[in-house]
């Protein structure tokens, strides 16, 4: 990495387009560095999010951040953003320094990014979200029309494929994500910023969103790809940054490196999350049935549409499908927390359609709630409290009116231990845990009990290498003591890693149940876009 | 005697009042609609209708032209819109309980200023009937819809041109865009803040002419708490109307069919309680509310004040 000081033969003529879109990146130099950052530092109290982090990236490039949750990649695009301030570092964009307020400034810059969560508005067209925020050629009045143009040039010169009329409450996630690549393009960006871009979408869309973000590449944009997901990283960066607890790691090409040395680079040290499966072990009785299960979402429309399965005991039977499809209400159903329409669930031979969530528990069923900081445990509660949540009026934390604070106190000291919970004390309030820590907590408390039932919504989503780790060796462990678990999931790579068999839902039904050992990825993915088996 | 109520002229008398007397609604509605579009539930509407209905009767008593009159109530209704806007989008305080500080605020005010500037119930000549050369000599529906005061046909013009500031303009884009992503619209250096001042300025200017509609338009008299809620009852036909500017049209119009109706019946000694009579708005709001308070179309950063997260 050089001094900061870009030579003059890097200095290049290029033309960005202004805000109404058409042209970009006409004349550069590939392999010139668009964005310099230096010496970055961030502070909140008590952290270092980011200590005198260096970053580059140059035109006509991928650049893959890596790292855990919380290295602070996040952190320092959010900076490059204007979102925050660095408190030390400069940021040079073509050689020269520039000072970022805001995202405005940024994208005055060049500079787009796509969150995470989509920052669209759904009761809008697509036209509207990316004439939002810009001059019109007529103001006061809305010109439509022309950002319409503008939008079908682009998303024939990228492979975009996007309705400009469409409302964007109409779209998949998939076109949500090329609705915001659009917005980006379409302000003049000549530098993308993607924040776990691959997170939501099927297969299939991160192969489309591959191929527009080559196009990109091809056409001398800059392209940042934040992840945690190792096999991507290395199947479309050109140069890969790590970075571990707020410091750079180091900056290496890609080609040289191996999913292996990426995440001993990540984490520190070396990692397995390979299935450690011994096939001797036994599937046993079935544990958990749903019959024709048929229940509605929030809103009232079914989510569940006769959905069958069961799960036997030593068995972990994934759910894979793109969020919204049933899931969530699966989880739900099975719990006690929401109604069925139709048909039955039964826990161990028993009929427990009817049962409240409190019989459930205490007849072994534990759960690991999608929304862990929500639905897992009381923000505000300490560790300690949340820890005894599930349990705290039984025999052994309480003698029917006060709560046995002694034996409580002994008893979340053990769970710390035995789980690994980083937190300083048991009284801290659970809301200041790490989202890995915090899934250690439930982890402890559902699996202490040793159910024979576990569903595991997103177990892992959010939480960093070394929490999931944990986790799928918890999981895999008390599946070799026979617990049957049913682990709802949107990453392909953790089922097939985990799962005995994978169930895949569409719309509110099962499209079918594959054997982990005679499916791949590609077939699942087609499953979970509503394709059946015949017709693949 | 009920027989008398379907006679063709009291039936063209009732439609005329009909017009006429969703005026206040149809100003107060669709100022309301602008805040809530962009997600700021103002239920202090009421008190900046006495407001505006004290300084425009004031105005002309003291012996100004009538559209002075209109004029000092938009300036009082833009102060109490920037008041509402203080409060509720730079304090972030909440905003239904800061509505009812409002309207609280603008009725003691509003009383207080008439009995220490007026003291006792005059009246005032306000905007006279001007008939729309001949349109209003078609038989019937030209004296309903023809024959009305400059205010009246105001209102009416309010309508599209709300629709289209919404629908078609820039400013309108925001609106929408900050009633229902407000963090979005921020990301696109939309300025939330700006737009909801913006939203409850024009609000608060609509309300004062709604006001100004009663005391120098349609009674010509100002008399403590005149409005009798009349705002909150535009507040919900802003529900009833699913934030749209037809909607908020079609409701006004169903409520002051309601009341022309109320009017009639007492006018033409038709025996049903007074009191009943005078009840059916105020029992159509809570029925309607009752039905229309799950709506798609509803902003969803509505009555959410925005902070920018880190």
């Amino acid at each position: 990495m050089g001094t900061g000081q870009s030579r003059l033969e890097d200095q290049i003529v290029y033309g960005i387009a202004g805000p109404t879109g058409g042209h970009r990146a006409v004349n550069f130099r590939l392999n010139a560095p668009y964005v310099q950052m230096y010496g970055i530092v961030k502070r909140y109290p008590g952290v270092l999010a980011c200590d005198h982090v260096d970053f580059d990236v140059r035109r006509g490039e991928v650049h893959a951040l890596l790292g855990e949750n919380g290295a602070g990649k996040s952190t320092l695009m959010r900076i490059l953003y204007g979102l925050y301030q660095p408190d030390e570092g400069r940021i040079l964009r073509d050689g020269a320094e520039v000072t970022i307020h805001s995202p405005t400034d940024a994208i005055r810059q060049g500079i787009g990014m796509i969150h995470q969560h989509f920052m669209l508005v759904d009761t809008l067209t697509v036209t509207e979200n990316v004439a939002l925020g810009l001059k019109s050629s007529r103001e006061p009045l809305l010109d439509l029309g022309r950002v319409e143009v503008g939008i079908r040039e682009l998303s024939g010169a990228y492979g975009l494929q996007i309705d400009p009329s469409a409302p964007v409450w109409t779209l998949s996630v998939g076109e949500r994500q090329r609705v915001e690549i659009m917005k980006a393009l379409y302000r003049g960006a000549a530098m993308l910023i993607l924040d776990e871009p691959t997170a939501v979408l099927t297969p299939q869309e991160v192969e489309e969103l591959f191929v527009t973000l080559g196009y990109m590449k091809e056409n001398g944009y800059s392209l940042v790809l934040i992840s945690h997901k190792l096999q991507e990283v290395l199947a479309i960066s050109d140069r890969i940054t790590v970075l571990r607890e707020g410091r750079l790691v180091g900056t290496v090409p890609t080609e040289d490196m191996t999913r292996h040395e990426l995440a001993r680079m990540m984490v520190g040290r070396d990692v397995m999350l390979e299935r450690t499966r011994d096939d001797e072990i036994d599937v046993g009785d079935v544990k958990l049935r749903l019959e024709d299960v048929r229940a509605q979402d929030v809103t009232g429309q079914p989510a569940l549409r006769g959905v069958s399965l069961s799960v036997q005991s030593g068995e972990i039977l994934g759910v894979a499908g793109i969020s919204g499809n049933g899931q969530r209400e699966l989880a739900e159903v099975v719990a006690g927390l929401r109604p069925i329409s139709g048909g039955s669930v039964e826990m161990d031979g028993m009929p427990i359609t009817d049962w409240t969530t409190a019989r459930r528990t205490e007849s072994g069923l534990a759960y690991i709630p999608e929304e862990r900081m929500h639905d897992g445990i009381v923000r505000d509660f300490a560790v300690s409290e949340n820890l005894v949540l599930q349990e705290h009026t039984s025999d052994k934390f309480s003698n029917g009116i006060f709560l046995a604070f002694d034996y409580i106190a002994r008893y979340s000291r053990q769970m710390i231990q035995d789980f690994y919970i980083k937190t300083p004390d048991i009284r801290t309030m659970t809301r200041n845990l790490s989202g890995g820590n915090i899934q250690r907590l439930i982890l402890a408390r559902e699996l202490s009990r040793r159910p024979k039932v576990l569903v595991a919504a997103q177990p892992t989503r959010g939480i960093d290498i070394g929490a999931i780790e944990y986790i799928y060796q918890q999981l895999l462990e008390q599946r070799d003591t026979g617990m049957a678990t049913l682990l709802i999931s949107e990453d392909l790579d953790e089922l097939l890693a985990l799962c005995d068999r994978i169930a895949v839902i569409y719309e509110g039904q099962i499209m079918d149940i594959v054997d982990r050992d005679e499916t791949t990825a590609a077939e699942l993915g087609l499953l979970m876009a509503g394709v059946h088996r015949e017709k693949q | 005697m009920l027989d008398e109520l379907f006679t063709i002229s009291t039936l063209v008398g009732i439609l005329h009042s009909c017009v006429r007397l969703a005026t206040p609604y149809l100003f107060a509605a669709l100022g309301e609609t602008f805040g809530q579009r962009s997600g700021v539930l103002n239920l202090g509407v009421d008190g900046i209708m006495l407001m505006g209905a004290f300084f425009a009767f004031y105005a002309v008593f003291e012996g100004h032209n009538l559209w002075v009159g209109v004029l000092v109530a938009i300036a009082i209704g833009v102060l109490m819109g920037l008041l509402k806007a203080f409060v509720s989008v730079t304090m972030q305080s909440l905003q239904g309980i800061s509505g009812i500080g409002l309207y609280l605020f603008g009725l003691g005010l509003s009383s207080l200023l008439f009995k220490t500037l007026i003291g006792s119930v005059e009246g005032v000549s306000g905007f006279r009937q001007l008939a729309i050369p001949l349109l209003s000599d078609i038989p019937g529906l030209g004296h309903i819809l023809f024959n009305h005061n400059a205010l009246v046909y105001l209102a009416y013009l309010m309508v599209p041109l709300s629709w289209f500031v919404i629908n078609r303009t820039t400013l309108g884009l925001k609106i929408r865009a900050v009633g229902h992503n407000p963090e979005a619209a921020d990301t696109l250096g939309v300025s939330v803040n700006g737009v909801r001042y913006a939203t409850l300025m024009i609000g608060g200017a609509l309300a004062a002419v709604a006001g100004a509609s009663l005391s120098i338009g349609l009674q010509n008299v100002f008399q403590e708490n005149m409005t009798n809620g009349l705002g909150f009852i535009a507040v919900a036909l802003v529900y009833f109307g699913s934030w749209r500017t037809v909607g908020v049209l079609g409701g006004s119009l169903l409520f002051s069919l309601v009341n022309a109706l109320q009017l009639w019946v007492q006018a033409l000694d038709i025996p049903v309680p007074s009191e009943v009579a005078v009840m059916m708005p105020y029992i159509m709001t809570i029925v309607v509310l009752a039905f229309t308070a799950r709506q798609i179309q509803k902003p969803a950063a509505l009555a959410r004040s925005y902070e920018r997260g880190e």
